[in-house]
């Protein structure tokens, strides 16, 4: 049981790496900073109503190191381990709380990691144009999050995992 | 999963609440929308270069990795050695507040009106 556990887990994070991969390669549609569509938050939801928060954390932290370790520089694993922990943070209450659908946490994810890297970023550029992109981060977060939220919840209705 | 009714409400609500509070932030932040005069060059948070909206020019800014131009009262990023070269594609800014952000280079290009600055340079 617990190996299979293991092995879905695996399979998460090697998915939630290729997504992160995958958009790397897209280019940017709009030129704010920060602005993503969050493919890889496919596996996190997926693993977050599947397996467990406390699973979904891991996925989402091995994710952002790999990747980080692999395509970004040291300067992007700051802004990542950031959008990521404040995307976590709400999705993980979210969810908790029984009230919304997949889409809804995954619409929260979305506009959260958004908000996480940039307020970072801004934090380590010492300035505040932050709230000047602000409005931008949360529309296309929203949008990016309707997107990611209909493809999880279909992967978690379809996708069985028992063990 | 249970897709009832009462969870569209929510999604629906929360969602309504964010576009909401975006359109807040808009409202607050977009600025006075009144010209600017000056572009202020910060890297790593610390000004180390400020230039007047009213001298055409170009400038190579953090050692050659960003090249500001300033014409016509606008200032842009022209070029950049950034991989993701999001901050040539910012475009050009005018309006008192606008910034360009360059994160892989940790450069911003602030425009200020800052009234004393008109008098130093006339």
């Amino acid at each position: 049981m617990k190996t299979k556990k293991i092995a879905v887990m695996a399979l998460a994070a090697a998915l939630a790496m290729i997504l992160s991969f995958v958009e790397s390669q897209i280019p940017a549609f709009v030129a704010v900073p920060g602005v993503k569509v969050g493919l890889a938050n496919i596996a996190v939801v997926f693993v977050l109503y599947k397996l467990g928060w406390k699973e979904a954390v891991a996925i989402s932290l091995i994710r952002v190191f790999v990747v980080s370790v692999l395509f970004g520089t040291a300067v992007s694993l700051f802004y990542s381990v950031a959008g990521a922990v404040l995307s976590l943070t709400g999705m993980v209450l979210l969810k908790k709380s029984g009230l919304f659908s997949t889409v809804a946490v995954s619409v929260t994810g979305g506009v959260l990691h958004n908000v996480g890297q940039i307020a970072m970023a801004c934090m380590l550029l010492e300035t505040n144009v932050i709230k000047y992109y602000l409005p931008f981060l949360i529309v296309s977060g929203i949008i990016a999050g309707i997107v990611i939220g209909v493809i999880a919840a279909i992967m978690v209705k379809r996708v069985n995992v028992e063990y | 999963m249970i897709r009832s009714g009462k969870k569209r409400l929510a999604d629906l609500l929360l969602i309504l609440g964010l576009l909401l509070l975006a359109l807040v932030c808009y409202l607050l932040f977009s600025g006075s929308g009144s010209r600017g005069n000056v572009a202020v060059v910060c890297v790593n948070g610390e000004e180390v270069a400020r230039y007047s909206l009213a001298v055409e020019g170009r400038y190579e800014l953090n050692g050659g990795s960003n090249i500001l131009m300033i014409r016509d009262g606008c200032a842009w990023l022209e070029d950049a050695d950034c991989p993701d070269k999001l901050c040539v594609r910012q475009g050009k800014i005018q309006l008192d507040g606008q910034c360009i952000t360059c994160l892989p280079n940790k450069l911003t290009v602030t425009i200020y009106a800052d009234n004393s600055e008109v008098e130093l340079i006339s």
